[in-house]
């Protein structure tokens, strides 16, 4: 059977790319320090050595639009073009093309859907940055293979937080059945607090950093009982108005595991939002 | 209310670079035309299947024609949608940086949780 080698969950940060390659006055202040962590976290992953990286994130209202809005959804498509010009203007990011895992993208389908998911599926989808992000950051040389999985947190109405742990579990048990021998890497990027447009927007931290703080804890620790206790999807709207993509995290503890300690945390205060990075190894790290 | 046909028009205005610029020019005669051409495309449809009803309410047209957008945030419209699209249209209008998300920020102070109703 396939071995989880790394899961892996992360903030998405689309302004990364651009101060990460800005010199001389461009060059924000806080670049420095940001590269030398993501470089550090970039570290964890490498050295899980996965063949196939499943990608979880969600489209900011790229593809996926309100009059066919699905809940969660998997690609299954030989390639997948990334980025959309609208990204390229406010971000600079540039354009993509990232090789796709038919046969996983098939097996997660047809077991996720008998595991009681409805899963969507897309056989034509163009990823946008919350997965390319973490390209980007953990496997800038983009050779991997993908399986995206996109969830809507973005888009009311919303399904409950605990789903999004549920469907982690899913995915974690039916990555663990793949009939293969491949090592896979699951990787997931949401958000802590973090508003956008509205009054609490691109302050000089996080809305909400006593949030963060939690939400940290929360996911370093594992802690599902704590944070399924606090944050209902009215809950979120108080952190930040595009706080729930934290969502994604939750999604990420479930595939991690209940009470799993991250192998790895860290973390950087910048303008406007947290960054987050946590890295389990399930097999305890030994290679 | 008809929320998600501002959403709709946020949405297909800011993907399209030359609707980008003429929303910015000219926001009134923009929203006319994309009212009378183009609200009742069916998005995943090329051609000739569309849907007969959709109108902006007063006030929707309104705002959308005065490039108000905190009226747009009181209304509903989904606030990525407004704050990517005006981002790309008055940015460059503002020497600092995030200069005009900080003045976006200041514009909408008045508003307190819970904020407006963004469900279509």
């Amino acid at each position: 059977m396939a071995e989880i080698v790394a899961v892996i969950a992360s903030t998405h940060h689309p302004f990364y790319y651009r101060a990460s390659n800005a010199t001389g006055d461009d060059r924000p202040p806080f670049a420095d320090e940001w590269v030398a962590k993501i470089e550090r976290f970039r570290e964890t992953l490498t050295r899980a050595r996965p063949d196939v990286l499943v990608m979880v994130g969600s489209d900011h209202f790229h593809q996926l639009w309100l009059d066919n809005m699905p809940q969660f959804l998997v690609g299954k498509a030989p390639f997948y073009d990334a980025n959309w010009w609208n990204e390229e203007r406010e971000f600079g990011l540039p354009k993509m093309l990232l090789q796709g895992h038919e046969e996983l993208s098939a097996h997660v389908l047809r077991q996720g859907l008998d595991a009681g998911f409805d899963l969507a599926f897309s056989n034509e989808l163009r990823i946008d940055h919350s997965i390319t992000c973490p390209i980007i950051t953990l496997r800038p040389e983009a050779d991997l293979p993908i399986v995206p999985i996109y969830t809507n947190i973005f888009a009311p109405p919303l399904p409950q937080p605990k789903r999004f742990v549920e469907l982690g579990r899913a995915i974690r048990a039916i990555v663990e059945g793949w009939p293969s021998d491949q090592r896979v890497a699951i990787i997931g990027t949401g958000h802590l607090s973090l508003e956008l447009g509205g009054p609490r927007q691109f302050g000089p931290h996080g809305p909400d950093p006593d949030f963060d703080r939690k939400a940290v804890e929360w996911i370093a620790t594992g802690d599902l009982d704590g944070c399924l206790a606090e944050v209902t999807l009215d809950s979120l709207h108080s952190p930040g108005n595009a706080t729930h993509g934290f969502m994604d995290f939750m999604l990420m503890m479930g595939v991690a595991g209940e009470n799993e300690k991250a192998d790895y945390v860290d973390s950087l205060d910048l303008f406007h939002t947290m960054e987050a990075y946590f890295t389990w190894y399930p097999d305890g790290g030994g290679r | 209310m008809s929320r998600y046909l501002l959403d709709k028009f946020l949405y297909t205005v800011d993907r399209d670079p030359e609707l980008v610029e003429r929303y910015r020019d000219d926001p009134r005669g923009t929203v006319a035309w994309w009212e009378a051409e183009r609200a009742n495309a069916v998005l995943n449809c090329v051609t000739g299947e569309a849907s007969t009803w959709q109108r902006f309410e007063d006030a929707e047209r309104e705002a959308l024609a005065a490039h108000d957008y905190p009226k747009l945030f009181e209304l509903g419209a989904h606030p990525f949608l407004t704050l990517t699209l005006f981002i790309a249209m008055f940015e460059r209008d503002h020497a600092e940086p995030l200069g005009f998300q900080l003045q976006y920020a200041a514009r909408l102070a008045h508003f307190n949780l819970p904020y407006p109703d963004i469900a279509t």
